[in-house]
């Protein structure tokens, strides 16, 4: 929504279309808590703020990229102030900012705890301003349409009536999301199952660090709600099944009655994700239906305390899986949150596949490198929307009109999805059967520990699950809103991008950030400091290749816990952790 | 159980057929809630009946004794005697209802917090007992 | 406690039958499930063409909306343990006063075109936004109309809202409730441009204060409330139009902000 407003004050003569297959309102943005980074205090300064998405991100973002957003993260926060958002203040009317995981200083703008609640139906409603932008809602794209060398519009599938059609564009821009349902446990909502990465790769358009896959410590492992880092900072315990404070057995330090910065449970995120791992090996965590979990301990901070400092976390266990943190010890385990790779852009939001755009998580510009921050990636959204919006909107100025090979492509399209899927007679398997073996390969080959026998398996399992894939009957053979058939794509997707991931994890023989490799545990700036980007081969499989990290102003330097060691920068970084990833 | 709608058009294909069932003249029977809702409309019309009845009252006063005579006989009689009975318990029905609703109308802020919905009913209820007890005790005496 | 339930869902296929029916499902009772899950499962394992919308299972993206039993409840956020012991079937239909696309799927075009008539944008008349820097707004202003901006679009008050049912171009709570939260934001000076729509039978004076929608949001945004502050603000509004029809200064801000 973003982009369509850019593209719309850019050019307003420009048609523009967003097509979602939900409503605007439903995008999962709308879940997003923390806040959104942009340093607009007198303390603050924009190279600490890309000196600290640098560091966290362990030197593999594109510099230019993130000082281009630096410089824009709070033009962007204040012009979603002046369209509305209702961003918290201080007492004198200014805007509030708080202290984020992995930031230095304190640079984080929030809306109470739903922020990112806050800025969608901010975005949305300021959208219905906009006359020429046209909204397709429940629109399912299918495939990007392709011709002469440049994207010439999307075809889709209008859920309501199930009819499949092309709309043509002179430019098109992926705004899809993650891909965190290609894992068993994880954050994100069913919608995420990174459609836009799958459409670009099969369009021709390569994924960039597909690898770097982000988790979160402590979600619930059912519905992978997210149980927030305050709970740790106000107390916690992380217990395994003996009820001991396992993290002190990692190098986190000594376990103390109450929480020490930078200590046990409030250690960084992928070292308490690690430890996971690792106290499951030794068959120390406890086994549910839902799989393994440990528990997170808030008896003893008392009711008093829950209710003030986390009514939030209390409010959502008990309405939406039926436990109280009072009385009751909350399961956790690590989920994925965060998708850091996504199809390759450069900083103006633009894919090597002519007409092509992206931008937020869909999107690797760099900016995130190989871990991303706490409260960066909504002003990604805002900063790379905007920058892509308007470049689209100056490539389409320029463009002529797409020709004529839409309305062919579009009945090929009605055509395949009724031979492979309504019209079908035969097949056995069933979608959701095909989609948790998938779920489950992914989770153990490239989960938060990888090395290259699992992942060469799952190489070969995924290629099994294509075969499956090409099996399965749908029960549900109507035209109208068809959600299986949606699934069935979805899951078409899904297997597309988990193969991306699997074989960006295996080339990648170093651990850096979020991909850490068992049989390659150090870090290897020589051969890899370098963008990892999958193509697909036209005979579906694929095949990785590099591009050099844009170092401008920080060269990489050593992320370690606790300390920083730098080589050649003047000034050192304020002397806290570098290394806390969010 | 969904009301049946007209005849709908035959599917044609890709051409979503909407089912809009109709609101039932009933509509108000299908939960206790909408009833209560429906009774405390209602309650006006008696405010109304008893708002009459005063109004015959002091006509009848105004006219003398004999015409006072004859109206209370009159208000005597069961079809009179419930009638103020019913209108008696509605309007009360009327204003508790009311006083309850008031806090959503009135969002007062004091020193920048709002008033929670008790304090801003409370005074409706104080008013109306102290008038009350001011009028009996006017009549009682 | 049951340990399975019986869940009698309202399916409609417009391509094979002209009026929707029931379909009886047995699910089993697990502690942490919520309806949402136990139709995940149905549509996983027993059959693939029930079809529902959902998103993100928390309470706060708003497709889930069902009637559960004759309420308006987020399916995501109703715990099948609250019905087990009833004994009897749980009911499960589409949300009321909507078109009906398939199973439990509404029509929402309408009530979006309805969230777009009240000018649901910031709107500024005299100064524009400042060049740099923020509006400020205090803790206090921002606390006046943040309930109202707590809405999820769920359309569970409009489920509930009887006037809704009746008079299908009443603009309904959500919307309003919207709009006000634009007039209630400091920073805004639409008041004004959205009273057409607001006062008039089709906005706030069409509703009748049966409260259920209030009653029934999930987000505690209080619909009824704004509808009826909306209520005595738009009389003074008039009272003051007829006693003082001089009207207002050119330039002066009609800030409802302003007024409270």
């Amino acid at each position: 929504m973003r982009a369509a407003i850019a593209a719309a004050e850019v050019n307003p003569k420009l048609s523009i279309a967003v097509v979602s297959k939900v409503y605007p309102m439903r995008s999962h943005t709308v879940s997003a808590e923390g806040g959104a980074a942009g340093v607009v205090k007198p303390d603050d300064s924009l190279d600490e703020h890309a000196y600290d998405t640098i560091s966290g991100g362990d030197w593999m973002c594109d510099q230019d990229a993130v000082e281009a957003f630096v410089r824009e993260a709070p033009l962007e926060l204040m012009q979603l102030e002046h369209w509305g958002c209702p961003w918290s203040r201080e007492p004198d009317g200014h805007i509030a900012v708080r202290a984020f995981g992995g930031m230095q200083k304190r640079r984080t703008w929030f809306a109470a705890d739903k922020t990112g609640f806050h800025m969608l139906h901010t975005l949305f409603q300021t959208t219905l301003k906009y006359d020429p932008i046209k909204r397709y809602d429940e629109w399912f794209v299918t495939k990007l349409l392709v011709d002469d060398g440049r994207v010439q519009g999307v075809v889709a599938v209008e859920l309501m009536s199930g009819k499949v059609q092309a709309i043509t564009a002179k430019a098109v821009i992926l705004c899809t999301g993650g891909c965190g349902r290609v894992f068993p446990f994880t954050t994100n909502a069913n919608i995420k199952n990174g459609d836009g990465m799958a459409l670009a790769l099969r369009a021709g358009a390569p994924l960039k660090d597909m690898e770097f896959v982000q988790y979160h410590p402590t979600g619930l492992p059912f519905t992978g709600i997210l149980i927030t880092e305050a709970t740790r900072a106000e107390g916690g315990y992380l217990i395994n099944k003996d009820g001991y404070r396992y993290l002190q057995d990692y190098n986190l330090g000594k376990p103390e009655p109450k929480p020490v910065l930078r200590s046990m449970e409030l250690g960084p995120r992928d070292r308490l994700s690690q430890a996971f791992v690792h106290e499951d090996r030794k068959g120390r965590t406890v086994p549910t239906p839902y799989g393994p979990i440990v528990h997170l301990d808030l008896r003893h901070l008392g009711e008093q305390v829950i209710n003030t400092k986390l009514p939030f976390v209390r409010e959502l266990c008990l309405k939406y899986q039926n436990i109280d943190p009072v009385r009751e010890l909350i399961p956790v385990r690590p989920v994925v949150h965060y998708m850091m790779g996504g199809v390759s852009t450069d900083i103006h939001g633009a894919t090597p596949l002519a007409g092509l755009y992206a931008a937020g998580e869909v999107a690797c510009v760099s900016i995130n490198g190989a871990n991303r921050l706490g409260s960066n990636s909504l002003p990604e959204c805002l900063v790379f929307g905007a920058r892509a919006g308007k470049a689209a909107a100056d490539y389409a100025s320029q463009q002529a009109q797409p020709n004529g090979i839409a309305l062919a492509q579009a009945r090929d399209e009605q055509r395949r999805l009724g031979t492979q899927f309504l019209h079908k007679t035969g097949g056995k398997e069933r979608v959701a059967a095909v989609r948790d073996e998938m779920q489950r390969t992914v989770e153990t080959s490239a989960g938060i520990y990888r090395e290259a026998g699992q992942l060469t398996k799952a190489t070969s399992s995924l290629r099994e699950l294509q075969e499956r894939f090409e099996d399965v009957r749908l029960d549900d053979r109507s035209h109208t809103f068809n959600t299986e058939l949606q699934s069935a794509l979805e899951l078409g997707f899904m297997l597309d991008v988990a193969e991306a991931i699997v074989q960006s994890a295996l080339q990648r023989t170093e651990s850096r950030g979020a991909h850490q490799r068992t049989d390659h545990p150090a870090r290897d700036d020589r051969k890899f400091l370098a963008h990892s980007l999958v193509y697909r081969n036209p005979d579906g499989s694929a095949r990785v290749e590099y591009q050099p990290v844009k170092i401008t102003r920080w060269p990489p330097g050593e992320r370690v816990y606790g300390q920083v060691e730098e080589h050649g920068k003047e000034e050192a970084p304020p002397a806290a952790l570098v290394r806390k990833a969010s | 159980m969904q009301p049946p709608t007209s005849n709908p058009p035959s599917y044609t294909e890709y051409h979503p057929r909407w089912y809009r069932p109709r609101v039932s003249v009933y509509w108000w029977m299908g939960s206790w809630r909408y009833l209560k809702f429906i009774l405390r409309e209602l309650s006006s019309a008696f405010v109304a009946v008893a708002v009459i009845m005063t109004l015959f009252q002091l006509r009848a006063l105004r006219a003398g004794p004999d015409a006072y005579a004859r109206f209370e006989q009159r208000m005597r009689s069961p079809v009179w005697i419930a009638l103020s009975l019913i209108s008696l318990i509605f309007v009360v029905f009327h204003a508790i209802t009311w006083f309850n609703l008031t806090p959503r109308a009135m969002a007062i802020r004091l020193r920048g917090k709002r008033l929670p919905d008790v304090m801003v009913a409370a005074p409706n209820y104080a008013i109306w007992l102290v008038v009350s007890a001011g009028v009996a005790w006017m009549v009682l005496r | 406690m049951a340990s399975t339930i019986i869940l009698e869902i309202q399916r409609y296929s417009p391509e094979q039958e002209a009026e929707p029916r029931f379909q009886d499902y047995e699910v089993p009772v697990h502690k942490d499930w919520v309806l949402l899950d136990a139709l995940n499962h149905l549509k996983d394992n027993v059959d693939g063409s029930l079809t529902y919308r959902w998103s993100c299972r928390m309470g706060i993206c708003g497709s889930c909306g069902v009637m559960v039993n004759g309420e308006p409840k987020l399916s995501c956020a109703t715990f099948l343990t609250d019905y087990a012991h009833k004994g009897s079937k749980v009911r499960v239909e589409p949300l009321r006063y909507f078109p009906v696309v398939r199973d439990l799927v509404t029509e929402l075009s309408d009530f979006l075109g309805k969230l777009k008539k009240v000018k649901p944008w910031l709107i500024r008349t005299g100064e524009p936004a400042p060049r740099i820097g923020e509006f400020l707004q205090t803790p206090e202003q921002l606390e006046r109309y943040k309930q109202f901006s707590m809405c999820i679009n769920c359309t569970l008050c409009y489920a509930a809202c009887p006037v809704v049912g009746l008079d299908p171009l009443f603009v309904g709570p959500a919307a309003i409730a919207l709009a006000q939260r634009y007039n209630m934001d400091s920073r805004d000076q639409g008041a004004q441009e959205r009273i057409a729509v607001l006062a008039h039978p089709e906005g706030i004076w069409g509703c009748t204060f049966v409260g259920e929608c209030t009653r029934v949001c999930p987000k505690h945004v209080d619909p009824a409330g704004a509808i009826q502050q909306y209520k005595v603000k738009a009389a003074l509004e008039w009272l003051k139009a007829v006693v003082m029809p001089w009207g207002n200064r050119p330039g002066k801000e009609v800030s409802s902000a302003a007024a409270d």
